[in-house]
């Protein structure tokens, strides 16, 4: 053994015990796994929030030199993008102005007026600064032009020159153009964006404080403007900056500012996300989905197939978050973005594991115990999985090696993100997944059990409203989703399905919700109103880099540094000897409402001044430097300690700087207004967010009015023609629409049709009269008419027809004395009718619905035949022979037919020992009616009541050949490979054989000989000489009548009278088993190509037989009455009897599924278009079933005079047609959906 | 297609062998005849049955090979602008509108090579054959993009093995096939000496200066491109039944 295979083993086993333990202790083990991973995520919540936010670093500005380029590792706090000499220095001088004290002649204007005035001597003051022959002008930073799109900006913005912005670049700092301004407020307005913005704004950005702090107001109460002036510097000079500093406070000295004036703020800019990177980040998130979808849809076998897709995503995020959180728990911050490194961190650490071990653990045996199968399925893959992880890991260390620092650091992460998720593999999902089996074992439990209880209601009585009878009931409310039916998404065509999933999954309404949130948070995020400044504050007091935070309440002025009782001193004396307390804040403001009018403005300094930038939008520095195309991305910027400046106006000064309109603003007191003024922006975005949300609200509502397809169930009580019937809904509450299904009548028959054979692509039909009509199953077009003696057009169809009526006739007379057996084959329907009425020619049309045969039915034919042919001539030629035709009949009662009022009437097929002698009376002067018809290839079978079987060309209508040898007629027809069985009257059972002399090389197989596998049917060219002989004949093949033929897979299946069903080999007519079994006679044989036999007989039982034992698989008793029909499919077994029910039977345990109740005398209508879909027949509509949860899919009403009729046969192409058997006219129900899926 | 064929010829040979006691000229002239017949036979059906199935395809790979050419080509920008991305979209509109075009076409003819040559030679391709692979392998290559033009490195050498050896996991992981290698080997080489010729023509210019740099790891993201587009085709010609996603 060498050391791998032992470590196999070891490996193996030490997994099976695992999943023993997993299974056994669910629940602690999920807490376990949900308190380690809120462990592991814990570290996460010191990081700041992600984000473009910029990131702050304090240096002191006394030892303050500019950092080098190269890293340097003793200074462990400095991050590391502290390099190199920042982009600019920022100098701010915080001007706060006032008119003091305040005169009740003052009118409003003058608060800002003269202050805003002085802003031009103080530039003119920094402008002229000199210090040992450093002036401004070297010093700052130079910039050129504005970017072309901001030419509007062009008289208010620098350019070339000092970047030197204040509120005198409105006025393009000229004091003259100020002085002749009317209107100030307008001038500073007229730049603002209307609606919302999202960056900082022209105001904000002169001023450089927020635009509510600024006082610039007509209504402020508190009588102080503040503004800044900002200067960009390129290089830093720590004795002009002091020497500024110290000019400017001697001019104009702030007493009691204690602002700390020793801090240097360096702030770093994040890389912002234009369009140009979204775009493939995008593009990676899309593939990301797409992985992950296609990764969970092979989660299969499962019972929350969604719950277990959730359980894998769920672990391989929070194996990320793990790993992000154990990295930074170790001291190792992620400097890489986030957002763009995170789908590749996915891809690399897959979902693979996850599938490969739902995978295994699913094909374990479903007999053991859940824990065990779990264990097993997990040992299974244990080497594999290892494997893998090995792989992985290996790859990863490659990486690290590339010495590429952002490379290692991915690899960091991806090595404890990938053992992370295993951990979580191996516990959580491993978990989930016990949990989830356990589950579907139950509902497996579940299901069985009602199913055996689950027999229907019996029938109403009143069958006045049939459709509204009480559903079938489902097996259960769990439905299992053991192999999802293919044909589920293959029921509608395509457009179709893409409306109903967005219908079904209100994607629509929930892409719009989504966005509405996104589109908020974005607004809540760079909103005016302030509660991003709160959130920055947040994020600056976690972050650990940000020392100085705010306070979080920036409105109220908080303690005042010293607590100084001089801290808010005036420089002139207010003339009220109490001075306000310090608080004179505007919260407390605005909170005395006409306090004292005439109270003087006080100037405060607090520590929210030292720092005023971070009031602003964090998009201000960027945004102001993007103006000159300098990016801050990636870079920082230095924000120098504020200069104070603090000045105090007269109320003469103020006066005299007015403007002759000021004066016309009259003084208003409204402290509402005032409100309403200052929280204006707040309210502007309610009102737009909740005219947002009602607009969306109607949105959605007509989204879901044209969307949601529930409609069509309201609509439909106006259509006239659905008013019968409640409108099936499918599982997902949506009936595809009525016009998807429409069907074609096939109209031309003037008597009852009595047989149907298709093939495929022909449709052969025959009706009482003899007629025999093929159509083109694909259109609808009659090709071909043979009338009753094609080949004898001379006669007269009266005499033809009503011969035909009688021979009937006499046929049903000689068998009415047989009391004891029921018509097997008989609608209910008529059965009840008949016996009461007397006479049978008093009422000549009524005779056609007594005759029915149904013999014609033959599992549809595996080839399909194409033809090429031109029938046009043909049909026209056809169809002028057989206007002529129907006119004439029944214009002549025949004396001749006279017999006896029969007490009981009996359908053709029915046991006869019927006097050949009467049948044969004159058998060369007008031929017997057809009994039963097929069709192959192109070639029509009909075998005649007179015992003589008949070989038609489909296309041209001639008659190809023709055999008396028997005597007695045709019941049933197989006709299968060259071979045609005919079962007779008399109980024997005739093989033929139809051989076809083509000329030579003339031979032509339709399709590829390899596929081999169906049958081929050859192509009958009008050249061939076809012959047909009686190969074999078994002259007592059943005691009794044979009332069922049925033939596939080379076998040959009877079933009689007699209470036995024989099986005969084709080839060479050998009877292989004599089937006992049933108490009754047979009324119905299923036989497939898979060799499947059912049978159901007289007594209502169906028995599944092995056709290669000949033993009895099940016998199970359905029906009160003949069971009708049968067919199978590969899971189920669908029967129907004479009790209109059908049942669907599970076919490998025989249970019961469940029944379905059908409309008085529609019961053996059915047919299966898939393993899926079941259609029935009903009252001038057939019916769609879902086979495998037994919900009526879809109700399709076949033309409106039809209505009465109820389907006597239904037939199912190959093509997914159905043909519909309505008395003297067929309809042809094409199902387009399944046509899609057999492309 | 090569068994289809066959079955074909076959199916052609059979009346030929029948008519044994013909002379030989004759035979010979039948035989030719039915031969002829077939081959036409044959070609027409075969371009009937995949014709079809070869244009979706090739359209399919085509949108996939433009989306990704115009991706990386924004991943590539060296941003100078904080946001202006109309300059930003202008230029990849107006200056190379044919790159995008050039590389779908690139993308559809290797996507369709790749299981062409797979049947060729005969070895049918059965290593991690589902979309979820794909979609793995096309965030891979990405992923490679994203860190030829995102991450510093030291010099053009370690950039040139650190792509060359990411792009040999890509194949390692998805593809694992001679002709995968091969066929990407070849796109490669093919696709840089194109590049080059273009840039010696002065019909294309690197945005950066430093030529070398830029040109050195070319080959590594041809050649992972080519897996990438090669494995996407594959699983379009095997999936052609399902239905094929395109992203």
């Amino acid at each position: 053994m060498t050391v791998r295979e032992r470590l196999r083993q070891n490996i193996s086993a030490a997994f099976y015990r695992h999943g023993l333990l997993c299974a056994s202790y669910p629940v602690p083990i999920i807490l376990f796994t949900s308190v380690s991973i809120l462990t592991c995520c814990y570290p996460l919540l010191k990081l700041p929030l992600p984000g473009t936010g910029p990131v702050e670093f304090t240096t002191g500005a006394k030892d303050y030199s500019v950092p080098s380029h190269e890293p340097q590792g003793d200074l462990g706090e400095r991050p590391d993008w502290y390099q190199g000499p920042p982009v600019a220095y920022i100098q701010q001088v915080l001007v706060k102005a006032a008119v003091s004290p305040w005169d009740s002649s003052l009118v409003p204007v003058d608060v800002f007026r003269s202050p805003l005035g002085r802003v031009f001597s103080l530039l003119e003051e920094i402008r002229n600064h000199v210090y040992t022959d450093r002036s401004l002008e070297t010093l700052c930073l130079q910039v050129t032009e504005l970017l072309p799109g901001l030419r509007r900006m062009q008289s208010i913005l620098p350019e070339h020159g000092c970047l030197l912005v204040s509120p005198g670049n409105y006025w393009q700092n000229r004091r003259d153009l100020f002085d002749s301004d009317p209107d100030i407020l307008k001038t500073v307005h007229q730049h603002e964006p209307k609606g919302i913005h999202t960056s900082a704004t022209l105001k904000d950005l002169l001023f450089g404080v927020p635009g509510k702090n600024t006082g610039v107001s007509l209504y402020s109460r508190k009588r102080v403007v503040t503004y800044t002036i900002t200067i960009a510097l390129s290089s830093y000079d720590a004795r002009f900056v002091a020497s500024l500093r110290a000019r400017l406070k001697q001019l104009h000295p702030s007493v009691n500012c204690t602002l700390r004036e020793d801090h240097m703020v360096h702030v770093h800019f994040k890389e912002e996300i234009g369009i140009a990177e979204l775009i493939p980040l995008v593009t990676t998130y899309i593939i990301l989905f797409a992985y992950i979808y296609f990764s969970t849809r092979k989660i299969d076998m499962v019972k929350s197939k969604w719950g277990l897709a959730l359980a894998a995503v769920v672990t391989v995020l929070s194996s990320l978050l793990m790993s992000v959180g154990l990295c930074t728990l170790f001291g190792l911050t992620p400097t890489l973005n986030g957002g763009s490194i995170f789908p590749y961190l996915v891809v690399v650490i897959g979902l693979e594991n996850v599938l490969v071990l739902t995978k295994s653990v699913v094909s374990t045996p479903v007999d053991l115990e859940v824990k065990l199968r779990i264990a097993q399925g997990l040992s299974s893959e244990s080497w594999s999985i290892m494997k893998n992880m090995a792989t992985e890991l290996v790859i990863i260390l490659i990486g690290y090696f590339t010495l590429v620092p952002a490379i290692q650091e991915f690899c960091l992460f991806a090595v404890v993100g990938l053992v992370s998720d295993f951990f979580l593999q191996m516990f959580f999902f491993t978990t989930v997944l016990s949990i989830d089996i356990r589950r579907m074992e139950l509902a497996d439990l579940n299901r069985r059990l009602p199913a055996e209880a689950g027999m229907p209601p019996p029938p109403k009585p009143g069958p006045l409203r049939p459709r509204e009878a009480p559903p079938p009931p489902r097996p259960s409310p769990h439905t299992i989703t053991l192999q999802a039916p293919a044909f589920r998404n293959l029921r509608l065509p395509k457009r179709l399905r893409v409306v109903y999933f967005l219908a079904r999954t209100r994607l629509a309404q929930r892409i719009i919700m989504v966005g509405t949130v996104i589109w908020i948070g974005i607004l809540v995020y760079t909103d005016p109103a302030g509660l991003r400044t709160y959130l920055a504050a947040q994020v600056s007091e976690q972050s650990p880099l940000g020392e100085a935070g705010l306070p979080p309440h920036l409105g109220v002025a908080p303690v005042f540094p010293g607590g100084d009782p001089t801290s808010t001193l005036s420089v002139l004396p207010a003339p009220e000897p109490t001075p306000l307390p310090e608080n004179q804040s505007q919260g407390h403001g605005a909170s005395r409402p006409g306090g004292a009018p005439l109270t003087s403005p006080q100037i405060s300094w607090g520590s929210e001044d030292e720092e005023v930038w971070r009031r602003l939008s964090f998009r201000y520095w960027p945004s102001l430097f993007s103006y000159y195309n300098i990016t801050l991305a990636k870079r920082y910027i230095s924000i120098l300690p504020v200069i104070p400046v603090t000045l105090h106006l007269n109320p003469q000064e103020a006066i005299e700087m007015r403007h002759p309109q000021d004066t016309q603003h009259a003084p208003r007191s409204s402290a509402k207004t005032t409100d309403l003024q200052t929280d204006l922006t707040l309210y502007k975005v309610a009102a737009l967010g909740l005219f947002a949300g009602v607009v969306l609200v109607l949105l959605l509502f007509c989204l879901y009015r044209v969307l949601c397809p529930r409609n069509y169930g309201q609509n439909g009580v106006q259509h006239g023609r659905r008013r019968r019937g409640d409108l099936p809904c499918d599982e997902y509450g949506y009936s595809p629409p009525v016009s998807e299904i429409s069907p074609l009548l096939l109209r031309g028959h003037s008597m009852d049709i009595e047989c149907l054979a298709s093939d495929g692509m022909l449709l052969a039909s025959c009706c009482l009269a003899g007629q025999i009509r093929v159509w083109d199953a694909q259109t609808g077009d009659c090709l071909t008419v043979i009338p009753n003696n094609g080949y004898i057009r001379t006669h007269t169809c009266t005499l033809k027809c009503c011969c035909a009526i009688t021979v009937h006739l006499l046929n049903l007379t000689d068998w009415g004395k047989e009391h004891t057996v029921w018509p097997y084959n008989e609608p209910p329907l008529r059965r009840r009718v008949t016996p009461s009425r007397p006479t049978l020619f008093g009422d000549q049309p009524d005779l056609t619905p007594l005759i029915d045969t149904n013999f014609g039915e033959l599992p549809p034919s595996h080839t399909t035949v194409g033809f090429g042919f031109d029938f046009g001539g043909l049909v026209e030629k056809a169809y002028k022979e057989h206007e002529a035709s129907p006119t004439m009949h029944f214009t002549a009662p025949t004396p001749p037919v006279t017999p006896a009022p029969p007490q009981r009437r009996r359908s053709l097929g029915d046991p006869p020992v019927a006097p050949p002698e009467r049948i044969n009376v004159s058998p060369g002067e007008w031929d017997s009616s057809v009994w039963s018809l097929e069709l192959r290839g192109n070639l029509i079978a009909a075998g005649r009541s007179s015992g003589k079987l008949e070989l038609w060309d489909a296309v041209e209508g001639t008659l190809r050949c023709c055999n008396e040898d028997g005597s007695s007629g045709i019941t049933a027809l197989a006709f299968l490979n060259n071979r045609i069985v005919a079962a007779r009257l008399n109980g024997s059972l005739d093989f033929f054989t139809v051989d076809i002399n083509k000329p030579l090389g003339l031979l032509q197989y339709r399709g590829p000989p390899g596929r081999a596998s169906l049958p081929s049917s050859p192509c009958y060219s009008s050249e061939d000489v076809i012959s047909c002989q009686l190969t074999r004949s078994v002259q007592c093949a059943h005691q009794k009548p044979i009332t069922v033929l049925r033939a596939a897979a080379g076998r040959v299946v009877t079933g009689s009278q007699d209470h036995t069903v024989r099986v005969y080999r084709l080839e060479d007519s050998c009877c292989l088993f004599t089937l006992q079994g049933h108490s009754g006679g047979i009324t119905a044989i299923y036989i497939d190509q898979t060799m499947v036999l059912a049978s159901g007989g007289q007594d209502g039982a169906i028995c599944l037989w092995d056709v290669l034992t000949g033993s009895r698989v099940s016998h199970v008793y359905g029906h009160r009455g003949d069971v009708t029909s049968l067919v199978c499919t590969n899971s189920c077994v669908i029967s129907s009897g004479l009790d209109d029910l059908i049942c669907i039977w599970d076919r490998s345990t025989g249970i019961k599924l469940y029944s379905i109740q059908q409309e008085v005398g529609c019961g053996s209508s059915l047919g299966v278009i898939s393993d899926s879909l079941l259609v029935t027949g009903g009252h001038g509509c057939v019916s769609f079933w879902d086979l495998n949860y037994g919900d009526l899919l879809q109700t399709v009403y076949l033309g409106q005079n039809s209505e009465g009729q109820h389907v006597r046969q239904l037939l199912v192409l190959d093509n997914a047609a159905i043909v519909c058997d309505f008395g003297s006219e067929l309809s042809l129900v094409y199902v387009p959906s399944v046509l899609e899926k057999l492309d | 297609m090569p068994q289809l064929e066959d079955r074909c010829w076959s199916c052609s040979c059979s009346p030929g062998m029948k008519s044994k006691g013909f002379p030989p000229a004759s035979r010979a002239r039948e035989a030719m005849s039915a031969v002829a017949g077939a081959v036409s036979q044959a070609v027409c059906s075969l371009r009937r049955l995949h014709s079809a199935g070869l244009v979706r395809r090739g359209v399919v790979l085509f949108a996939v090979g433009v989306f990704l050419a115009l991706v990386l080509y924004l991943l590539q920008i060296k941003r100078n602008v904080v946001l202006f991305p109309e300059e930003v979209l202008d230029t990849l509109l107006s200056s190379s509108w044919w790159i995008p075009l050039s590389c779908g076409t690139a993308a559809a003819v290797v996507g369709l090579l790749y299981p062409c040559l797979d049947s060729h030679l005969g070895e049918p391709h059965k290593f991690k054959r589902e979309w979820a692979s794909v979609m793995r392998c096309i965030a891979v290559f990405v992923g490679i993009n994203h860190a030829s033009a995102k991450l510093d490195f030291a010099n053009n050498m370690q950039l040139s093995l650190t792509l060359a050896a990411l792009s040999l996991g890509l194949w390692w992981t998805f593809d694992r096939s001679r002709s995968g290698f091969g066929l990407g080997l070849t796109t490669a080489l093919l696709a840089t000496l194109i590049a080059q010729l273009l840039v010696y023509n002065g019909i294309y210019q690197y945005t950066s200066p430093e030529v070398r740099s830029v040109r050195s790891w070319l080959p590594c993201i041809f050649f992972s491109g080519g897996v990438t587009v090669g494995n996407i085709g594959r699983q379009l010609a095997m999936g052609s039944a399902e239905k094929p996603h395109s992203d």
